[in-house]
């Protein structure tokens, strides 16, 4: 290498020594595997995930056939998590269950993100009037607590599934809508935004190439979170009757329904109340998880 | 003269005029406007093609906010800015948009001024896809050339930012600049956040593209020995007014403000025996928000008298193409604002 003219050679050089570059979802990965308790986490939802796909496949009895001679009965062999009150196989019941709770989570989650996002992009990014405007909408969704604006949401459009998942999805939206606008702001104020100004993108091309990108990790460790809450909102409604109709195995359905056997026959509420439990946990555990691993700072 | 020769035949390329921007203070509970902050105040000057203009002072003084205005990312409060003819404030936003084809700007910060999400190449591009439909194979090629000029390599476009340091992140900040083959670049304060051994090479790489490409630089420093190196000729801003303004050789040898002189002496010099005096300025830049009345300097001003307080000084010319604001240069005496320090009092300066 010679010394003259080229003076940032060297630099070139310590480059080599550099890792080859690893993918975001490797990266992620890897660090979440790092602490057993999002690894739990992980494997609770994979494993809800799959049971809401394969519950036909893998129930051993059908979810709907009711055996009237064995109603309420305890777990035994046949029946592994008991009967309900008309005699249907608890444990098949639950497994179909699964598949609802996760729609609820899905769509509900997606409701929130598809309207909560695009109104803190709006917000944060243009200020002013918009941002004045829709954070004090937002500010009235909040000042009630979430399960009673649900209800009010399912009283209005009449008690279902669906209206369910509409109910607890339009509650929801203010929390990614603030969220997201927080990010914004944070994001907005960073010079790659100045610098693509000054290269001539259009305040579309800011947004969509440059600012939402950015506000991504906190939204991702929020919607896992999200789940959770919409499966405990969707079951609550249940138990209140507002949600899935009655024969419909929603795990909140199959509470409210134990509820008068919860003394002579405490297995038709506990396994449910089990269910929803575990599965709101794994949530919770692998969002916590996400958390960490996305937060670059503690990027090793 | 030799620099001012090199180009002050060319024409000329940013002319700007009278350039005003305040920033509105809001308080209270309705965000009532309380007052202004008056970050660059009617400011004058022009840059050749093919020149680096320097621009100097302290953190405050407003020099970062005429580079955002120059390019109309900011809207200026009064004013023009005349670029190659136009005057960039009465353009339409379709003709601004194909005049940031010819003008860009490098930060300060290498950290903040890459995406974290988007690769170097991704950011490089960016530009050529905004104003051009160049199909992916020419921006690649277009990329590849440019990280190779900044002294990076093409394989490099496909790391994210955070794989780099410091100084490969400016570099990759003026391979990003110069993608659309601009006519003009300002250079804000390029390279104050970065190690003196890199601050040298990161100069080399402007001052060489500045020859490939024919560039035009507005450099913004607070650095006087970087721009002593660097520019062509040299504006000096003190709180949102242009103080002074000469060619380079001109302004180190002959310094006519107070305030240009008390910067000059405060550039270190590489020998331990040299002694020489110091002029330390007494207390801190003012508020822009209420700037002292008359000259903006003669708060601090260590030859201030009487009519510095009252009146605004005019900046005009004493020399060939040397402007000064200064009463002292009006009084006449040849030599008269020049800071003899054993004539002031003791409080106001110290030798070293």
């Amino acid at each position: 290498m010679s010394m003259s003219g080229n003076t940032f050679e060297p630099i070139v050089e310590l480059m080599e020594e550099t890792a080859p570059p690893t993918s975001g979802v490797v990266m992620v990965l890897k660090r979440l595997m790092r602490s057993p308790g999002s690894m739990m986490g992980l494997i609770i939802v994979l494993a809800f995930l799959f049971i809401s796909v394969a519950a036909d496949y893998i129930a051993p009895h059908d979810y709907d056939a009711a055996n009237f001679e064995m109603r309420r009965a305890a777990p035994s062999a046949e029946y592994w998590l008991g009967t309900d009150e008309l005699g249907r196989d608890l444990f098949s019941r639950l497994l179909q269950g699964a598949r609802y709770s996760l729609l609820v989570g899905v769509i509900s989650v997606g409701i929130g993100l598809s309207v909560g996002i695009p109104l803190g992009l709006i917000s944060g990014y243009f200020g002013g009037v918009a941002d004045m405007v829709i954070m004090r909408l937002m500010d009235i969704m909040l000042a009630f607590p979430s399960i009673l604006l649900a209800i009010l949401f399912v009283a209005i459009l009449g008690p279902s599934l669906e209206n369910a998942m509409i109910a607890i999805g339009v509650v929801s939206i203010p929390i990614y809508a603030r969220l997201v606008r927080s990010s914004t702001l944070t994001v907005k104020e960073e010079l790659f935004i100045e610098a693509s100004r000054a290269m001539g993108a259009n305040h579309f091309q800011i947004i969509f190439v440059h600012i939402f990108p950015n506000t991504l990790a906190p939204i991702v460790v929020q919607s896992t979170l999200q789940i959770a809450v919409a499966i405990q909102a969707a079951a609550a409604l249940g138990f209140l009757g507002l949600g899935a109709p009655p024969d419909v195995p929603e795990w909140g359905n199959m509470l409210q329904k134990g509820r008068t056997y919860i003394i002579s026959a405490p297995h038709i509420v506990v396994f449910p109340g089990l269910a929803i439990m575990l599965v709101v946990l794994g949530f919770n555990l692998l969002g916590d998880g996400l958390r960490d691993a996305l937060d670059p700072r503690i990027a090793r | 003269m030799k620099t001012h020769g090199r180009v002050s035949n060319k024409r000329v390329l940013v002319e700007v005029n009278n350039l005003k921007k305040y920033f509105p203070v809001r308080s209270g509970l309705f965000q009532r406007i309380s007052g202004w902050v008056k970050a660059v105040d009617n400011v004058s000057f022009h840059i050749r093609e093919g020149e680096t203009f320097g621009l100097v002072g302290e953190s405050g003084c407003g020099k970062t906010t005429i580079g955002r205005t120059l390019l109309n990312l900011i809207p200026a409060t009064e004013g023009e800015v005349i670029f190659d003819g136009r005057s960039i404030f009465q353009l339409s936003s379709s003709e601004m948009k194909k005049l940031r084809h010819d003008i860009q700007i490098i930060f300060q910060d290498p950290y903040s001024s890459l995406n974290p999400r988007m690769t170097v190449g991704q950011s490089i591009s960016e530009g050529l896809r905004i104003h051009t439909n160049k199909s992916r194979q020419e921006q690649h090629e277009i990329v590849s050339d440019l990280l190779r000029r900044v002294g990076l390599r093409p394989e490099h476009a496909t790391r994210y930012p955070h794989e780099f340091s410091g100084g490969q992140r400016q570099r990759i900040g003026i391979a990003r600049a110069l993608a659309l083959r601009p006519k003009f670049i300002v250079c804000d304060e390029p390279v104050s956040a970065l190690d003196v051994s890199i601050q040298a090479q990161v100069l080399a790489i402007l001052r060489e593209l500045q020859k490939d490409f024919n560039l035009t630089y507005l450099f913004i420093a607070h650095n006087l020995s970087v721009v002593e190196h660097f520019c062509d000729r040299i504006g000096v801003m003190y709180l949102g007014k242009m103080v002074e303004l000469a060619d380079r050789e001109e302004l180190f040898r002959n310094p006519l403000h107070p305030y240009t002189q008390a910067l000059m002496s405060a550039i270190p010099i590489p020998d331990p025996r040299m002694k020489r005096q110091r002029v330390i300025l007494q207390g801190d830049v003012p508020s822009p928000l209420n700037p002292p009345q008359g000259c903006r300097f003669h708060t601090r001003c260590p030859l201030a008298f009487a009519k510095c307080g009252e009146e605004e000084p005019p900046f005009k010319a004493y020399g060939d193409e040397h402007y000064a604001a200064c009463w002292l240069l009006e009084t006449g005496e040849p030599g008269a604002s020049k800071l003899r320090p054993a004539e002031l009092p003791a409080e106001n300066v110290s030798v070293l």
